[in-house]
């Protein structure tokens, strides 16, 4: 293993996070708590108990992993992206290093982001609502392996992209609509039977539910399967990388 | 002499059926300055490019050092330092930064004193903390030699260096291409300026239409394809050339002034004591006779102009 390639590779988007931190880090906090403020306090107030628990901290695990997910992507794939844009990938293809060294640090550092971001933002909706966290092994777990599987998923996005519009799409027409869709902001028992069944077939309701569940031990779906599907995905993502490696797609002519 | 970059059978035709390499061959001698001349186009830049692993090769096999550079990249990569063409960088790292990176990414530990020689050498030491937007062109250029030995690499690939870089900038450049050979980099440099392999190279090669049309010492290839030109002043104009002369092929330049006389370096007889034995016979009287050796240039026009 090159571990001083990795560490390298690691290093630079850290530093790029922290020259950039208005952006990556303050902005999703602001709207996050433009969330609370809103949902939370403002509606939340005139909304019953979901399941036991307040609108307000019912939201809390939803948001977490809304900003999870868009920025985990984000991050990774403008990672690996911009280098492709401005030719200095030259240098990584040049490199003695292998793809999985290469996957492993991009992934690594654009998902050690978003799990600082989760926690800030966690953090700062603790000053909103009362949390509790009844299960927080397992809540790191999830927000550990979202981080990973949806980073995963950016590295690729920036690997197939080719200008700055594919770049956007994905997390603009897929991400965001799976997850305000996916029972961030509703447990899905409220909705009609049909679209209930419909539901279970947007994967970010085994994320949000399986999230909640660590939270306050109620869940949609079990969390079991919560946990198999997230590992699931993370699997496909993993895969679809390998190939990408493998053929040298949109990296080596 | 030792071999360091064996090249056999190598081809690349890319998606677009563009057949951009046709069955290289090969050999860089360790600790020489070899330069890759050829029009734009010629693949040049394919050739390095698959050398150093940005380009897939679509038949044939590479070895740096004996190691293979599909089976064994990390060994064979390691090795070598690239300067590409294009001028592309980072925009808001610094210079030191963005250098170190290029240190740990080719798996070597930091070592900052290092990279302080290396950004003096390149006369980069002031602008270590500036962000590499700030640099001008000829820094940036600077800049991408400095990642490029930043890992201490022992054979260095320079894509056309001096590109739209100026005069003073050049001789700096050629003088560090010097300097580096001394302390045992072998270099590998493209260009489309003839008269910078002149200057530099030890050997050369001609790339034309994805094809090596020839390979030699750069001395050799001077003696070999070089023509002399001796060309004769004369003391009153000429309106025509002496039938008696006829066999010499002289051509008449200047309004008559001078005469011209082409011939090949390297023959035994040159042909010049009865050239002007029969000038001397004819009464030409010159004032002054001057000789010149075509450039590099000249070889390159004519070879590739063959090839057409």
């Amino acid at each position: 293993m090159n571990w001083h390639a990795m560490r390298a590779i690691y290093l630079f988007e850290m530093a790029r996070t922290r020259r950039t931190l208005l952006q990556s880090v303050i902005s999703p906090v602001i709207s996050t708590s433009l969330y609370f403020v809103v949902f939370g306090a403002a509606i939340g107030s005139r909304i019953d108990e979901v399941e036991g628990i307040s609108y307000g901290a019912f939201i809390v695990p939803g948001l977490i992993m809304l900003s999870l997910l868009t920025q985990s992507v984000a991050n990774a794939s403008f990672g690996i992206y911009f280098p492709k844009f401005t030719g200095t990938i030259y240098e990584l293809l040049s490199a003695p290093v292998s793809y999985i060294e290469i996957a492993a640090a991009y992934v690594g550092a654009a998902a050690s982001k978003s799990i600082i971001l989760g926690l800030i933002i966690l953090a700062t909706a603790g000053l909103f609502v009362p949390l509790q966290v009844a299960h927080p092994v397992w809540m790191l777990l999830f927000l550990v392996l979202t981080a990973v599987t949806f980073s995963l998923f950016g590295f690729i996005i920036g690997i197939w992209a080719d200008n700055f519009e594919k770049l956007q799409l994905v997390p603009l027409l897929i991400i965001t609509p799976l997850t305000f869709l996916g029972g961030s902001f509703y447990s899905i028992n409220m909705l009609p039977p049909v679209w209930q069944t419909i539901t279970l077939f947007n994967p970010v309701v085994y994320l949000v539910s399986g999230f909640r569940w660590s939270f306050y031990g109620v869940a949609d779906v079990a969390v079991g399967i919560s946990l198999f599907m997230t590992l699931s995905f993370l699997a496909v993502f993993l895969a679809v990388v390998a190939w990408i490696f493998k053929t040298g797609y949109r990296l080596k002519t | 002499m030792q071999t360091i970059i064996s090249v056999s059978g190598l081809s690349k035709t890319y998606d677009s059926r563009f057949q951009a390499l046709k069955c290289i061959d090969l050999d860089i001698r360790r600790g020489e300055i070899f330069a890759l001349l050829g029009p734009n186009g010629a693949g040049k830049t394919t050739l390095i490019s698959i050398i150093c692993g940005i380009v897939k090769a679509s038949e044939g096999k590479v070895r740096v050092d004996g190691h293979d550079i599909v089976t064994d990249y990390r060994a064979a990569r390691a090795m070598i330092g690239l300067v590409p063409q294009e001028l592309t960088t980072d925009a808001f790292e610094s210079v030191w930064a963005t250098v170190s990176f290029s240190r740990g990414l080719f798996g070597k530990p930091a070592n900052p004193e290092y990279i302080e020689k290396v950004l003096r050498d390149l006369s980069l030491w002031e602008k270590k903390d500036n962000k590499i937007i700030t640099l001008s062109g000829g820094m940036k250029r600077r800049l991408l030699i400095a990642k490029a030995l930043s890992h201490e690499p022992e054979i260095l690939f320079l894509d056309e260096p001096t590109a739209g870089v100026d005069v003073n900038l050049r001789r700096d450049m050629w003088q560090l291409v010097r300097s580096l050979q001394a302390s045992g980099v072998t270099i590998i440099l493209t260009t489309h300026y003839i008269d910078e392999a002149e200057e530099m190279a030890d050997r050369i090669g001609v790339i034309s239409k994805g094809e090596i049309i020839l390979v030699d010492d750069k001395a050799e290839l001077m003696r070999k394809l070089g023509k002399k030109q001796m060309t004769l002043h004369l003391q009153s104009p000429l309106e025509h050339i002496p039938p008696a002369l006829a066999a010499y092929q002289l051509e008449l330049a200047s309004d008559g002034n001078e005469l011209i006389y082409t011939f090949d370096a390297q023959r035994e007889r040159t042909g010049i004591v009865a050239l002007l034995k029969g000038l001397n016979d004819a009464a030409i009287v010159f004032k002054d006779l001057h000789t010149t050796q075509s450039s590099l240039e000249d070889i390159f026009v004519s070879l590739v102009k063959e090839e057409k």
